[in-house]
């Protein structure tokens, strides 16, 4: 007997492969997807009885797509039907099947799969969607309350980006090395949108959308499997497992965000921290770094202090410096400014800072550090200006919040 | 006789498990390893990282080749496993190859540990 949990992850695990496979097969985002389903309805009915297969992805393919076959053939001519038991009668039939799917048809599917989901025609908040429902076989419902919207309104935003899709003529022969590595960037990138559309979330939404930090891991680790010697995707497993480890200690009850230098770090999560560091070893080796192993990186060494104190800025100053010159954008000048206050004083930040303030003129955080340094300073009056307009720019109520902690304290010390 | 017991799943089931999922098992596996810890025959015990966090040394050059990934070949078999404390992967694999140095042939497959109770093993 095959239990029925076992089989539930099972079907998960297997999706990627799956509809990958079918959608190469049957070159449509929705008759790969039905014909998954139909696989999984057998599979329900199967499994208990003839034990789990040996290879579920492989399984269900070869079901799949002879179930596909099957109606097809029904709706279009009264055919006589494959008999029964040469789909009830799987076990020499799928082992077959497995033997002769080598590992490189299924990176390529899965590839494919999830490339098409972050075409480049579609906005990102539709990647994900498209992702979540056709690589991750999350319910509309679910990535509905996930993105804080209808469900009638998601619904239509997957049937648009399937059709744009569809539109758009996208190419399924098998992808060449170049190809593969661009598609892999491309992967990456939308698996780490995947992640912070989770991880950013504040307030009420954090228990509707932290499953998506879980699935975004799983993608990577998958991803991982079928490429185990990417430094970069060691690095995007290692930072978004980092980031993850944190959750227990994010939010106070009131569902505020607690920075990382004030989180409890005894309710870090240790086990994806030591999977973590492991990864970043192994990437380290390949001597190629990138921009996800240098974030990272970074996060390794928040990781590492036990207390807030203990953090090796200078470190961490280096490796931001690292991901200016590999990846120069104003906001990663900014973090860096924030572990140059820590390493080299708030006077050397604010010299750092001040250059991007036509940049950054719009963006919140700027305004936050910028106060933050004047208070170091003792420039009490500019730190209150600076705090002003970051609350005036704030996106959440809890970012807001977060600034007029420091215009509380801010007020607070200049009675004293 | 000391007996080893090898844990062999599913990675992509057991890695698809939720974090409550995850912790029924271990919790219905605390209750077993008690009892066994109770009747001092429980030596170690030990959870392994994913294999996407594994790294194998391969010896069948000189010098041995190191390779991302698990173990894969299915014509050896698991023979043996020694745990230990370093820190960081180059120190393991510095052990390996002293290890490959004094046993020819085969690999090492290098996995972190997630979880380790070093148990009191019966005499």
């Amino acid at each position: 007997m095959t239990d029925p949990a076992w089989i539930d992850a099972a079907l998960t695990a297997a999706r990627p492969q799956a509809v990958g496979a079918l959608l190469c097969y049957f070159r449509d985002l929705d008759a790969a997807e039905e014909a998954f389903q139909e696989a999984c309805l057998r599979a329900l009915k199967h499994w208990p009885q003839n034990g789990p297969p040996r290879d579920p992805a492989a399984w269900l393919i070869f079901v799949g797509r002879n179930v596909a076959l099957d109606q097809v053939r029904r709706g279009s001519r009264q055919t006589a039907l494959p008999p029964e038991e040469a789909l009830s009668n799987l076990e020499d039939a799928e082992a077959e099947i497995a033997e002769r799917m080598d590992g490189d048809r299924y990176r390529d599917d899965v590839l494919r799969l999830l490339f098409i989901c972050c075409h480049p025609e579609l906005p990102a908040t539709q990647q994900i969607a498209l992702a979540l429902r056709i690589v991750c076989g999350l319910s509309v419902r679910q990535i509905a309350r996930a993105f804080l919207v209808g469900e009638s309104a998601m619904e239509q935003r997957i049937t648009r980006a399937k059709s744009r899709i569809g539109g758009a003529g996208v190419p399924f022969e098998a992808p060449g090395a170049v190809d593969r590595a661009e598609r892999l960037g491309a992967v990456a990138a939308m698996i780490y949108l995947l992640f912070n559309e989770g991880y950013s979330a504040t307030g009420e939404a954090v228990a509707a959308r932290a499953p998506l930090c879980d699935e975004a891991i799983r993608l990577a680790r998958l991803l991982l499997r079928l490429f185990p010697a990417e430094p970069e995707i060691m690095g995007l497993a290692a930072l978004m497992l980092i980031q993850h480890s944190r959750a227990p200690a994010r939010f106070d009850t009131d569902g505020n965000i607690i920075l990382l230098e004030d989180q409890d770090r005894s309710r870090w999560n240790p086990k994806p921290i030591a999977e973590a560091l492991a990864l970043i070893d192994k990437a380290m080796r390949h001597r190629t770094p990138g921009p996800y192993q240098i974030q990272a990186a970074i996060a390794a060494l928040h990781a590492r202090a036990a207390r807030a104190e203990d953090t090796d800025w200078a470190q961490i100053d280096l490796l931001y410096g690292a991901l200016e010159r590999m990846q120069p954008s104003p906001v990663v000048t900014l973090n860096r400014a924030v572990a140059v206050a820590k390493a080299r004083g708030p006077q050397a930040a604010l010299d750092m800072v001040e250059p991007l303030a036509s940049k950054l003129s719009g963006y919140f955080n700027f305004f936050g550090v910028r106060g933050a340094l004047l208070l170091q300073l003792g420039r009490a009056g500019g730190a209150r200006e600076a705090f002003d307009r970051a609350i005036a720019l704030a996106n959440t109520a809890a970012e807001a919040a977060h600034i007029r902690q420091h215009l509380d304290r801010l007020m607070k010390d200049s009675v004293s | 006789m000391h007996y080893a017991l090898l844990c062999y799943h599913s990675e992509d089931v057991v890695c698809s498990w939720t974090k409550e999922e995850d912790e029924a098992v271990m919790a219905k596996l605390a209750v077993v390893q008690e009892r066994l810890a109770a009747a001092g025959k429980l030596g170690p015990v030990v959870r392994l990282l994913p294999t996407t966090a594994a790294t194998t040394l391969r010896k069948s050059s000189d010098p041995p080749l190191v390779i991302d990934g698990p173990f894969a070949e299915t014509k050896e078999q698991l023979l043996g496993f020694y745990v230990v404390d370093v820190e960081n992967l180059e120190e393991a694999l510095e052990i390996a190859r002293d290890l490959g140095r004094a046993n020819p042939g085969g690999s090492y497959e290098i996995r972190p540990i997630g979880l380790f109770f070093p148990g009191q093993p019966a005499p």
